[in-house]
């Protein structure tokens, strides 16, 4: 029996339900008969070329069980960057906590929902939008629409800022082992309007889950997305992730993907660039020990002309770890003034680390300017020099520098809270505490 | 203090030092002048024990030993600073934990106690005052961002709290104009002290105005071809440096 009918048994073995009319179970038996058709891609898709996914496909996640222990503000206190001003979202193992969500009335005239709540007030946005920006021809986004259980969807009208940062915060304990999630997430920034979004996902000792998460985000004409992703998965975990977003005229763009969790995960943010002069930026740090295997592809699709985009995403690769970065652009024939730029740089610390990168550009169009530079390296002489030359010993100029070269990517989050909370992980993650 | 001879040294498989010898006593300010790819720049770093170039031969003495023996952070904690000509941006390690972090390691290295932050910052409040920084300098990333005029402020705010005895300032006035110049030869002036010495590595004669030499040597292919008192980094300034070079050929 394949890895894939085992999923059709147990779709079939849900109850689908009634919510959403008819719609969304439509749309839910549509995908499982996209993930039967397609399978779990192997090594032979381009798309998936230096990640096998195997150690998923083999095994069979149930749709994950609910925890059995009430967590406290304690227990969530590690990940919410220690702000109690933003709005929190809290999922454990998949379901909505409310207890330890920290959700204020919104002072301004905007929609942010469990995905419970829009399918009773708002089951017309759902029914329009959702499943339209990620098709489910990719098998793990068909996965997730056809198991889907709960997730956030945030909508803000036309020229409004919602300023507080929305934090969505998927946890998983102990009683998730074996167990799979398929969070979703629905944005809608309507013409001229702004939000931001972090998406944090964390563990308390959950196992060997898998996580599979599917977000669709709709900037509109004039309006502003950021969008921060926090993967901190646990050890023994897998994380697959696919954003997909579509920009208006003028809109802006920039997701952020930190990576530090997950034995086996792959995180793809994708931008279809519809109205002329938007920009988009695609960032990310990823930080990988022992076996890690951490993929990120990125795309950007350039539609409309005149529009830029913006990638620059950084590894370091310890133990025996593997990262992979593909960075796919393409321009259409109409997409002219396309001022496109992609760097990723990799230092290998560990001894069997490995880094695969590939850059891909399709340019359609002849006037535009696209650029993409890559490097894969050790830590810099001169700075290693540098450091050493003020006495600071070999140990940890090392341990400094490679914070740095860290360091230097979160610079470019724009959210100052949540820099300086990363900063502060990779700091203790790489620099040893002082000897008194 | 110092005791350089006969010192030899390749990069990249190219002879770059080729015989220097060279005696810096406390107290005394040395500088060494010459033209662009003399070695000046070589000689500063191998002094500092920069691992990319090769000593071939000579000996270097530092208070009594064996200095080419020495890591760079064995001879930084031993009283050797180099301020760079071009200063390493660390972009994430704030000015103030860095300098923490060496001033700590020189400590220890003397077996004198860490210090923690909060003393550390008064300590700085002092030092900051040398180089006309502010508090604001303290928080930012090392470097990263800083003009020209504010790296080379930022060498000499490092040289003042770590307190060699023996400071190399390589080129420190390159890329500066004369306010910051002022600013970082004062701040040198205001080191100086009987038991500690300087080696002020310069292309021109300028910054010779403000940080006055006991002695000039003139590095031209390798080796000093010159030595002398103040009055020779003049009269540099006024003939250049070709009537001291050998005409090509001469030397094979």
């Amino acid at each position: 029996m394949t890895a894939h009918s085992n999923y059709r048994e147990l779709f079939d073995a849900a109850t689908v339900g009634t919510a959403g009319k008819d719609w969304l179970p439509k749309l839910k038996i549509a995908a499982i008969e996209q993930f039967e058709a397609a399978g779990f891609p192997t090594t032979r898709d381009e798309d998936w070329h230096f990640t096998s996914v195997t150690p998923i496909a083999e095994r069979t996640f149930r749709p994950v069980k609910p925890s059995k222990t009430a967590l406290t503000a304690d227990d969530i206190a590690p990940f919410t960057y220690g702000r109690d001003d933003w709005h929190l979202l809290v999922f454990v193992n998949g379901k909505y906590e409310p207890s330890l969500s920290n959700f204020a009335e919104l002072d301004v005239d905007a929609q942010v929902m469990t995905f419970g709540e829009a399918l009773k007030e708002a089951p017309e946005l759902l029914a329009e939008r959702l499943g339209t920006l990620a098709p489910a021809k990719q098998a793990f986004t068909a996965l997730n629409t056809a198991f889907m259980a709960d997730g956030v969807v945030v909508r803000v009208p036309a020229d409004v800022a919602l300023d507080t940062p929305i934090h969505i915060l998927y946890l998983v304990d102990a009683h998730a082992n074996n167990g799979s999630l398929h969070p979703r997430t629905l944005v809608i920034a309507e013409r001229g309007a702004q939000a931001t979004l972090i998406e944090t996902f964390a563990t308390l000792g959950g196992g060997a889950y898998f996580t599979n998460h599917v977000a669709e985000v709709i900037v509109g004409d004039n309006a502003r997305v950021d969008h921060y992703k926090v993967q901190r998965e646990g050890a023994e975990a897998f994380h697959v992730g696919t954003t997909q977003a579509t920009q208006g005229r003028d809109s802006i763009y920039h997701a952020f993907t930190f990576t530090t969790g997950a034995q086996l995960s792959r995180t793809n943010v994708y931008s279809r660039l519809l109205g002329a002069n938007s920009e988009v930026r695609l960032n990310g740090l990823y930080a990988l020990e022992e076996t890690q295997h951490a993929d990120n592809q990125t795309f950007v699709e350039h539609i409309a002309p005149a529009c830029s985009s913006r990638e620059v995403y950084k590894g370091i690769l310890d133990g025996a770890s593997h990262g992979v970065f593909n960075g796919k652009v393409y321009v259409a024939p109409q997409a002219q003034q396309t001022d496109g730029k992609q760097t990723n740089h990799a230092l290998l610390i560990g001894d069997g680390a490995r880094v695969d990168t590939k850059p891909q550009l399709e340019i359609f169009a002849d006037d535009v300017k696209c650029t993409h530079g890559a490097t894969v390296g050790r830590l810099d002489e001169m700075a290693k020099f540098y450091m050493k030359s003020r006495g600071i010993g070999a140990e940890r100029t090392r341990a400094l520098l490679t914070y740095a070269f860290a360091a230097e990517v979160l610079e470019l989050i724009e959210l100052e809270p949540l820099k300086v909370a990363l900063e502060g992980l990779l700091f203790d993650r790489f620099i040893p505490p002082e000897t008194a | 203090m110092l005791k350089i001879e006969n010192l030899t040294a390749n990069a990249g498989g190219k002879q770059i030092l080729k015989g220097i010898s060279l005696t810096v006593n406390p107290g005394e300010v040395h500088a060494i002048m010459g033209p662009n790819g003399s070695g000046k720049s070589t000689l500063a770093q191998v002094i500092a024990g920069h691992p990319g170039y090769e000593v071939t031969g000579g000996t270097v003495t530092y208070e009594g030993q064996d200095l080419l023996a020495l890591d760079a952070e064995v001879r930084a904690q031993q009283g050797i600073f180099l301020a760079f000509q071009y200063p390493v941006e660390i972009p994430g390690v704030s000015n103030a934990y860095f300098l923490r972090a060496a001033y700590n390691e020189i400590r220890k290295a003397r077996g004198e106690e860490e210090v923690d932050p909060m003393e550390f910052l008064d300590l700085m409040a002092q030092k900051l005052k040398i180089v006309e920084m502010t508090e604001e300098m303290l928080q930012r990333s090392v470097n990263a961002g800083f003009s020209g005029g504010e790296k080379k402020r930022n060498e000499i705010l490092q040289m003042a709290v770590l307190d060699p005895k023996l400071a190399i300032l390589d080129e420190t006035d390159s890329g500066l104009d004369i306010d910051a110049l002022r600013i970082v030869a004062e701040g040198v002036n205001k080191l100086k002290r009987p038991d500690n010495a300087t080696v002020v590595v310069t292309h021109y004669q300028r910054l010779l105005n403000y940080i006055v030499p006991d002695y000039v040597h003139v590095l031209a292919q390798g080796r000093i071809v010159r030595s002398g008192g103040k009055e020779l980094a003049l009269e540099l300034e006024e003939k250049g440096y070709d009537w001291l070079l050998e005409p090509a050929g001469a030397s094979a």
